[in-house]
């Protein structure tokens, strides 16, 4: 009877039982063999699947690196694609492991939801996007003009905020997917998209003739975009938050994907603490001693990540701006390994 | 010696029996306790169960998010809303929306419906053909595909609003919607509201007496004279005294979009059409049995008293098969209400997009609000079961069934 009961609640209460019962994270995804990652349903330079069905971007490659400490092989992945109002749902149900999905940090999503951040992969802010024929330059003159946007994202709430603090009027058209949403947008439904910038010119590269529309200049709200894990299991927490601060190292010491054999074999006991020869750290989080080699080895550092998704190696073409190194003008700072 | 009279069993005791435990007995109620324990165990277990595991993940539960501001904005709302309002008024904006869809989508369901139908049913081959062919093609597809059509088919076809296409410069057509003329009201309003409610009622009490009138003593009295004169004279006449009632508002363009008038979004109209022309083609074929279910003598009968075939069939032939249509168009009714949940493929902001769906987003309480949203369709569903058998049941007393 108590299987038949566990059943009917996981089933009706949206599947919050099985796992609120057991916080062993690792333990599930080593048992299991891959790590789930919730992703978004195809967001280019974060999360897509490209031809072959592979998923590429700056999420995948956290859920990659994560995988690649766990495992030593980042392909043990599962991807589960979610659109912006279910993602949370899908973490609490233990749906998925890891939410590596664009989401923007606020505090009523760290406080409300059973979830927490980890960590900020991405400094972004809200823009728009409009057709060049329109000849608007500012999105102060966007008074009475109508707005595409993704329902379900904190963007929504900034596009209300926004227009009431500027004391201008818009229509809200108020899509389910990002794809519906520039769809609409195309079609001429509405003047203005408007999501994270980054967005903005991922989205661009989907449209038709990209060249006819721009990015306005203003940027409306801070976006600080970052994996979520479940309360609840602090040994997984830690591990999901110094993966990250594991990619910003490595960049901040130089060790790439080609070069960290060689640097393994180097003196420097900033190096040999963090490329596992010297210390325990790795197995303090419950991996290995050689997690950062195993991680750079896998998707390359932060800056790697970031050129080969997002920057100048990929068609976004973004520049670093805020998410440089905190010694090159940027945020991305992670605290010490040692 | 004498034989004491046998006592009847105790009634009571009988009744409660024969009411609980049935062919069984007294067996048959320790079943049906047993099994109501069970049943009531099992809800406990999985309301405890999840309150436990809701607290032990720090997921915040309860409806007092209802009272907290909202915070997005609305692109269609029946009831005043801004973003400042709370997500207890998101819930009813977002009800009232699926409620107009719903209701709107019903009324033309019912009339394509039932002109389908009687075009399959028509001798005329060209007629029975395009009926059939229209009830082929609309039931065989995915309504999602048919709504996503619509948008895209209406979108694709209609101008930006600076080219759009004026209806004697008063109404214009864009790919923003439909913008007519808004009526505001002025001082003659309320006199003139007051006649025409009036008008309706003592014409539709006409309408009574004419027909007890007609039933009781045979007497034909004719009507419609003064019908007229009350639903058009007397307003009128009020015009006069009082001055016109209300004047409109003629949108204009201003910027990007029309500013004035009342404005009709694409995406209604995409939905309701997709909805209504997608059950129209399952009632047709219900209302096609109900016609074929009475037999064909009535309509030869019909034809004997010298009716045509239009006044056989509504005086005689739809009456005794609204008995057989009413129960399954309820369920068409049903379906559509339900239906109108895909609105939030094309954006438009019915209950699911806003509140189960941006709400929900936006709290994260899962269990409250999807309990809400469908606590909401279960009371819209059986109130519209309800009024539809109230509704058959006075169809088949009429008959005297």
């Amino acid at each position: 009877m108590k299987r038949v009961t566990l059943a009917l609640t996981l089933a009706l209460a949206a599947g919050l039982s099985a796992q609120a019962a057991d916080a062993q994270t690792l333990k599930t995804v080593k048992d299991r063999g891959t790590l789930s990652c919730g992703v978004s349903q195809g967001l280019p330079g974060f999360s897509s699947p490209d031809d072959k069905g592979n998923w590429t971007g700056i999420d995948v490659d956290l859920c990659r690196a994560i995988a690649a400490a766990i495992f030593n092989d980042p392909t043990k992945i599962k991807f589960v694609p979610l659109s912006a109002k279910d993602r949370f749902t899908a973490l609490q149900s233990g749906e998925v492991d890891v939410l590596s999905r664009n989401t923007t940090w606020t505090i009523s999503r760290d406080t409300s939801l059973g979830a927490n951040f980890t960590g900020v992969t991405y400094y972004d802010g809200q823009g728009f996007m409009v057709k060049k024929s329109l000849k608007v330059n500012s999105a102060l003159e966007l008074n009475s003009a109508s707005v595409c946007v993704q329902t379900g994202t904190t963007t929504e709430q900034n596009l209300a905020d926004y227009f009431k603090a500027n004391n201008m009027k818009y229509e809200v058209i108020a899509f389910a997917t990002n794809d519906e949403t520039v769809k609409a947008y195309e079609a001429g439904r509405c003047d203005v998209f408007t999501t994270d910038q980054s967005g903005l010119y991922a989205n661009r590269l989907k449209l038709a003739n990209p060249n006819d529309h721009m990015v306005l200049p203003e940027i409306i709200s801070k976006e600080p975009l970052g994996p979520m894990v479940r309360h609840g299991d602090d040994q997984w927490f830690d591990i999901v938050k110094w993966t990250l601060f594991a990619l910003v190292t490595a960049e901040e010491l130089g060790i790439t994907s080609k070069n960290v054999d060689e640097k393994a074999k180097l003196e420097n006991p900033e190096l040999k603490r963090v490329l596992g020869s010297d210390g325990n750290f790795g197995e303090q989080l419950g991996l290995t001693k050689d997690w950062v080699v195993r991680i750079v080895k896998a998707t390359g550092n932060y800056g790697e990540v970031f050129d080969r998704n997002v920057g100048a190696g990929s068609p976004l073409a973004i520049n670093r701006g805020l998410n440089n190194l905190w010694n090159k003008g940027g945020l991305q700072y992670a605290p010490p390994i040692r | 010696m004498s034989t004491e009279a046998r006592k009847p069993p105790p009634q009571i005791a009988l009744k409660i029996r024969r009411a609980l435990g049935g062919k069984s007995g007294w067996n048959g109620i320790v079943v049906q306790f047993a099994f109501a324990a069970i049943l009531g165990w099992i809800g406990y277990e999985i309301v405890s169960n999840t309150r436990a595991n809701l607290e032990n993940q720090h997921i915040a539960a309860g409806f007092g998010f209802l009272r907290n501001n909202a915070g997005f904005d609305v692109n269609q709302t029946l009831i005043s809303y801004t973003g400042s309002d709370t997500f207890l008024r998101v819930f009813v904006v977002g009800l009232l929306n699926t409620l107009v869809v719903s209701v709107v989508g019903i009324f033309f369901a019912t009339v394509i419906g039932f002109i389908v139908a009687l075009c399959r049913l028509s001798p005329n081959w060209l007629l029975s053909r395009v009926g059939e062919i229209y009830v082929e093609i609309i039931r065989n597809l995915p309504l999602l595909f048919q709504i996503l059509f619509w948008y895209l088919a209406v979108l694709a076809a209609l101008p930006n609003p600076r080219q759009s296409i004026s209806l004697l410069g008063i109404a214009f057509i864009s790919n923003r919607g439909l913008v007519i003329p808004r009526p505001i009201g002025e001082s003659g309003f309320e006199p003139f509201l007051a006649m025409l409610v009036l008008g309706i009622v003592v014409s539709l009490g006409l309408r009574f007496y004419a027909r007890r009138a007609l039933f009781e003593r045979g007497q034909v009295i004719r009507i419609w004279p003064s019908v007229l004169a009350l639903l058009f004279g007397l307003p009128l006449a009020t015009m006069l005294v009082f001055g016109l009632p209300f004047t409109f508002e003629l949108p204009q363009l201003k910027g990007f979009n029309f500013a004035g008038g009342s404005r009709i979004i694409p995406e209604f109209v995409a939905l309701t059409v997709a909805l209504s022309t997608y059950t129209a083609a399952f009632i047709a074929e219900i209302v096609r049995a109900g016609i074929l279910s009475v037999h064909k003598g009535q309509m030869e009968a019909g034809s004997s008293l010298g009716l045509s075939r239009g006044a056989t069939l509504r005086l005689i032939v739809v009456p005794q098969a609204m008995r057989v249509i009413v129960p399954p168009l309820t369920n068409q009714y049903l379906n559509l209400t339900k239906n109108s949940s895909l609105a939030v493929a094309i954006g438009y902001p019915d209950l699911v997009s806003v509140f189960a769906g941006t709400s929900l987003s936006q709290t994260g309480q899962a269990i409250e609000i999807i309990a809400m949203t469908m606590g909401i369709y279960l009371l819209i569903s059986l109130v519209t079961s309800a009024v539809m058998s109230v509704y058959g049941w006075r169809v088949s007393r009429s008959l005297g069934a």
